[in-house]
């Protein structure tokens, strides 16, 4: 289906009853060479690379909802390649670079908008911190600029520079990070992958996985038995239910991230601004609503919404940052269940069953990593060996202690990240 | 969410610290490296009702074992982490 303005136009004064599904509305096949678990941004990007990248189009996704119902739908929207610790850098830098890309690959509008992220610093220690995490930004060849308190004025004046607590003493500007349109995202990867040949198999709920002799064979589903040479687990923070079903066991524990948004505003944030105070970060989106979050409720839940006391927590770090939204009344706030493993990072690997792979662990930093996810999961699934740009991300890391990619310095358990 | 510590009643979520879950009570002997792994990383994970270990930390610091149903926010009970009511 194309899209134009003139076709825009023409739908518009057609009360738009002539679009059509973007992909196929399918019954599953008995049979295929790859099973992806999980129709959401990473599942979708992964089988779109599996067809892409690598040939294989005899692959179904299996969605127990409908395509882009999980956490693609519950996020800040937020593209960054800010990271410090090698292993993540270089995978967020590839990140980027295919986001930046990722309109033109996929021929649809993902909105994807480098306004620039800027982390602010309020002592001298997290300047030296930002300075040198700017540095390592700037060796992995991605930007960064570190501002005084002066440059941030003049492009941000709104902010309470002065407050006693927490002063502003500068920033680091990342100019090609920025937003996304997180629906976008998924429908652009369905719309792809569904062209290249793959099945989208929507309202198909995994219940068990087959695995004899240690070797994945099929799956059950609400939709029957289906059989596949390899399957991939790509459900989030529905990792630890699904692993189970072969028999597998995780370092993963499920967190609910609460993030909100205000009513529709005149533009007025220009960038997306994360507040080094504690943990508060804030966009506004093209609609106009401000768009924010702050750290986890900090216990175990499944519940798609948080409690109050982190709700107020966030609203206060958002009127000491700048005290103008204090006139911004709040629309709406969700919750995302976030796969939190101990370090903080991610894990795409294989499984000790043959054939069975995840990809999972994505704590509450899942969004800007959809294409790179998708990328090096489907070189996983089928070179069988990890992309070079994700292969510090192993299940062993814990056990082993090598390669872990504790991005905060706080330790690697699991309430720390 | 509010929480019933068996000491001193019904207190509000922001008293308590939250830990994880009681496998921490189960701490292996030193050494066994595969068994401190699972105890400290592998996690059941559970969707319904959940055992965690919480600290009235703004109150009598006691630890307590919270059980939970994560998917609702529901405290179904609440005790001492070492097991008698005193």
């Amino acid at each position: 289906m194309g899209y134009n303005a003139l076709r825009i136009l023409k739908e518009g004064l057609s009360r738009n009853v002539g679009w059509r599904p973007i992909w196929r509305s399918l019954e599953p096949k008995s049979e295929y060479d790859m099973i992806i678990i999980g129709g959401g941004g990473h599942g979708l990007s992964t089988a779109y690379y599996l067809a892409k990248n690598h040939g294989i189009t005899n692959v179904a996704v299996l969605e127990k909802g409908h395509i882009g119902s999980g956490n693609i739908g519950r996020n800040t929207t937020i593209v960054r390649a800010n990271y410090f610790l090698p292993g993540n850098s270089e995978f967020y830098s590839h990140a980027l670079k295919l986001w930046e890309g990722l309109e033109q690959e996929l021929n649809y509008n993902v909105m994807m908008s480098q306004r620039g992220v800027i982390m602010l610093c309020h002592s001298d220690g997290q300047r030296d911190a930002f300075a040198r995490r700017g540095n390592a930004m700037i060796n992995q060849g991605d930007d960064a600029e570190l501002w005084s308190t002066e440059q941030v004025r003049a492009e941000i004046p709104y902010l309470d520079f002065d407050n006693t607590r927490f002063p502003i003493y500068g920033g680091l500007m990342h100019g090609r990070g920025g937003s996304a349109r997180h629906d976008a995202v998924a429908w652009g990867y369905a719309r792809g992958a569904d062209r290249l040949g793959v099945d989208l198999i929507e309202n198909c709920e995994v219940s068990g996985i087959d695995v004899v002799g240690g070797v994945v064979k099929s799956v059950q589903t609400t939709r029957g038995t289906i059989r596949a040479k390899k399957v991939g687990i790509v459900t989030a923070g529905r990792s630890s239910q699904v692993a189970a079903m072969a028999g597998l066991e995780v370092p993963i524990e499920s967190h609910v991230l609460q993030a909100f948004v205000s009513e529709g505003l005149k533009p007025a944030i220009d960038h997306v601004i994360s507040y080094g105070m504690g943990h508060f970060y804030i966009s506004q989106s093209d609609k106009g609503g401000l768009v924010f979050g702050g750290d986890l409720d900090f216990y175990a839940s499944y519940a798609q919404r948080g409690n109050l006391p982190m709700m107020e927590h966030v609203m206060e770090a958002g009127m000491t940052l700048m005290p103008a939204i204090g006139k911004a009344k709040v629309l709406r706030s969700w919750g995302g269940i976030m796969d939190m493993t101990p370090d903080g990072s991610f894990i795409i690997d294989r499984t000790p069953i043959d054939g069975l792979y995840m990809d999972c662990g994505w704590c509450y930093g899942g969004f800007k990593a959809v294409p790179a996810s998708g990328w090096c999961m489907a070189h996983l699934m089928a070179e069988d060996r990890p992309h070079e740009v994700a292969q510090r991300h192993t299940f062993d890391r814990f056990e082993t202690g090598e390669n872990l990619m504790d991005e905060e310095g706080t330790g690697s358990q699991h309430n720390l990240h | 969410m509010r929480i019933t510590c068996p000491l001193c009643g019904e207190r509000d979520r922001r008293e308590f610290y939250y830990l994880g879950a009681k496998d921490y009570l189960d701490r292996p002997d030193e050494g066994d490296v595969e068994a401190m792994h699972r105890y400290l990383h592998i996690r059941e994970n559970p969707t319904q009702v959940t055992q965690d270990l919480w600290q009235h930390e703004a109150g009598c610091a006691a630890w307590l074992v919270v059980e939970r149903n994560v998917s609702t926010h529901e405290i179904l009970s609440v005790n001492l982490a070492n097991g008698t009511k005193t």
